[in-house]
């Protein structure tokens, strides 16, 4: 049997599983293809590579536990830009580190996929204190993509959309995960492999001596030529020119950093992923993320039994945050409040956008423990 | 009339990219010929050859070769070598790093690749000390030289690097200076022919800023003098007593020995049924 195929099949486990958060995310990954990982020991996230080390042998993969998070993200880097689909997992200590290989990533536009399984300070608590480390953890311009799956099924498939979004826009893609959902085992159902939507890369159809590493239109990402095919590519942290050699020229720079950011930027619409509930008659709304929907729409259930019209924005994509949508909501209702489990972070950003048309309410809990649905609606009816 | 003749290993060089910038009599234009001389003579597909740097001067060499290139971020290298060479294991990967770059920022990834004989190739260029920052103490530099951060002369024992190589499992050592480019040269063809984890250092003038301040010269041919006084091939020196070699640098080959090559923590062994 052709070696491929062999390993291919082992690739993805289609049916309904009982499956941990952390493994969950190794099967999204491989799903969407991932055949490199690299990582290192931190809890929450250990069983990712874990599992991860037992299953991409089985599929024809590499798996390597590194020295520290800073050779995790590199290597990532490193296996991407040779033409692996790579992927990396670490906990909030460890997604400190990244930062810096993250930065690399934005501005040589090298796809990879980092998994962050918040927790508190040193401790295993849950928390969703790195919200903002997201969007703003490394140097220089840059636009981040973040995910924030809500339970097992989601880091399944989220996974997979990381993947597919980190191709399309050759752009870290970040899966904010949490404590709470990372070590819970809930109801999985993996598709069958027809059914799963994959992302191919595009790889340049010019000759060596046509092609421009950099050169793209505005607002889009360059297409990538292979690794070790005569395409001499430089890949450089540094202001680099669109043949990707090192120069200084600032309209150049300005023009560089406006297509890095402005291909994710323009892009929002296409990006920004959201569900909403209760939403037709409501007059007031809880944006929420990742873990705290749950509680939060529970909240809903006991603010509609009392016959309050509360709604729901549970964001998908918390970066890039999805601007015209949440004004568009704001315009339309009494008040907003905006959920979530840190010192109040994501609130800010709320309140930039909907403050000129309707109040909003903080309510945060930051205490490791993730909102009740009575703590959450007894917040509401305070403040309505 | 004469025809211009152009240097032999200019189609190397990527287009447009000279004149380069480092300082006039700096070693690095040196090793970049050396490492050239070396894949010319043993006609290495230039194509397959993926060249790093970090930061630094050294890293700089990277950007005028004409190969697919990674560049710009200090100390790590090897971790973005370890990810190219175990996806496309026929790849040969070369590593430029000062000795910043690569034992002091990078140090815990050089120790941890020698410990797993990585498949890629380390040119380090040594001189003492931390030359693009405007020459700065380094984890090579001398007790008691004077740099910009030691203006009392430095306090801290130096690492032999190459030492430090072998007992982190490296499996090919070697360590030459710019004033031997025959050496040089043949070294470098041994380190990039060798499977598993290969150290050439070279120690290299510095005459803009670890001459000037800690030798009180910015004479690169001084410099280099210096360099090459103190330096003791390694059959020699094993003659000598242990205050005979203080502050001698010793050239030589180290190691030279195979062992298998890593190709990723979890191996995937075939059942044999």
């Amino acid at each position: 049997m052709n070696e491929k195929l062999k390993y291919e099949n082992k690739r993805i486990k289609s049916g309904i599983h009982f499956m941990l958060g952390n493994y969950a995310v190794v099967e999204g990954a491989l799903a969407a293809g991932c055949n490199y990982f690299a990582g290192y020991p931190i809890t929450p996230a250990n069983e990712i590579s874990e599992l991860m080390s037992k299953r991409l042998p089985e599929v024809g993969g590499i798996f390597v536990q590194g020295e520290d998070e800073l050779f995790s993200i590199y290597s990532v880097i490193g296996a991407s830009l040779a033409g692996a689909k790579a992927m990396t997992a670490t906990a909030s200590a460890g997604f400190n580190y990244m930062q810096e290989g993250i930065g690399y990533a934005s501005a040589t536009e090298v796809p990879c996929v980092i998994v962050d399984v918040q927790r508190c300070r040193g401790e295993n608590f849950a928390t969703q204190a790195d919200v903002m480390q997201m969007r703003w953890g490394a140097s220089g311009d840059y636009e981040a993509i973040c995910l924030a799956p809500s339970s097992a099924q989601e880091l399944f498939d989220f996974t997979i959309l990381a993947f597919n979004l980190a191709e399309e826009f050759r752009n870290p893609v970040i899966v904010m995960s949490e404590t709470t959902i990372a070590l819970m085992r809930e109801r999985v159902e993996i598709p069958e492999k027809e059914c799963i939507e994959i992302y191919k890369r595009k790889y340049t159809s010019l000759t060596p001596e046509e092609y421009l590493p950099f050169k793209a239109k505005n607002n889009s990402p360059p297409e990538f030529a292979p690794m070790g095919k005569g395409y001499h590519t430089l890949y450089t942290l540094n202001y680099h020119n669109e043949d990707g050699t090192l120069d200084w020229d600032a309209q150049g720079y300005k023009k560089l950093y406006q297509r890095i950011t402005g291909k994710i930027r323009e892009s929002k619409d296409k990006i920004c992923k959201s569900e909403s509930y209760f939403m037709d008659d409501a007059d007031s709304v809880i944006i929420a993320y990742g873990s705290e929907v749950r509680p939060a729409l529970d909240a809903i259930e006991m603010a509609r039994n009392d016959g309050l019209k509360v709604g729901m924005l549970k964001l998908i994509t918390v970066w890039p945050i999805h601007e015209n949508l949440i004004k568009e909501i704001a315009k339309n209702v009494g008040r907003i409040f905006a959920v979530e489990m840190n010192i109040g972070k994501y609130v800010k950003e709320i309140e930039r956008l909907c403050l000129p048309f309707c109040p909003v309410t903080s309510i945060t809990k930051n205490m490791g423990i993730i909102h009740t649905k009575e703590e959450i609606y007894a917040a509401i009816k305070e403040a309505l | 009339m004469m025809q211009q003749k152009t240097n032999p290993l200019r189609k190397y060089i990527r287009n447009g990219r000279l004149p380069h910038f480092f300082c006039p009599g700096c070693g690095c234009g040196q090793v970049l010929n050396y490492f050239l001389k070396a894949v010319d003579d043993l006609q290495l597909d230039f194509k397959k050859i993926i060249t790093i740097g970090g930061v630094g001067c050294t890293a700089r060499i990277p950007i005028y070769l004409n190969t697919d290139s990674l560049h710009g971020v200090h100390g790590r290298t090897l971790a973005w070598a370890t990810g190219i060479k175990l996806y496309q294991p026929d790849l040969k990967v070369v590593i430029f790093a000062g000795d910043g770059d690569l034992v002091s920022i990078g140090g815990n990834h050089f120790l941890h690749a020698a410990r797993r004989n990585l498949d890629v190739t380390v040119i380090l260029v040594n001189n003492f000390n931390f030359a693009m920052t405007g020459g700065q103490v380094a984890p090579t530099t001398l007790l008691n030289s004077v740099t910009m951060t030691t203006p009392f002369g430095s306090k801290e024992n130096p690492f032999d690097v190459c030492e430090l190589a072998v007992c982190a499992g490296a499996t090919y050592v070697s360590r030459w200076n710019t004033a031997r480019p025959i050496q040089t040269i043949t070294s470098i063809k041994k380190a990039l022919q060798h499977p598993g984890f290969s150290l050439v250092e070279i120690l290299s003038q510095c005459p803009t800023n670890f001459g000037r301040y800690a030798l009180r010269t910015g004479d690169p041919q001084k410099v280099l003098e210096w360099i090459e006084n103190k330096s003791i091939l390694e059959i020699k020196a094993e003659k000598l007593s242990k205050d005979g070699l203080k502050d001698k640098f010793i050239l030589g080959e180290f190691i030279n020995k195979k062992r298998p090559i890593f190709q990723g923590t979890s191996l995937f062994e075939e059942e044999s049924n």
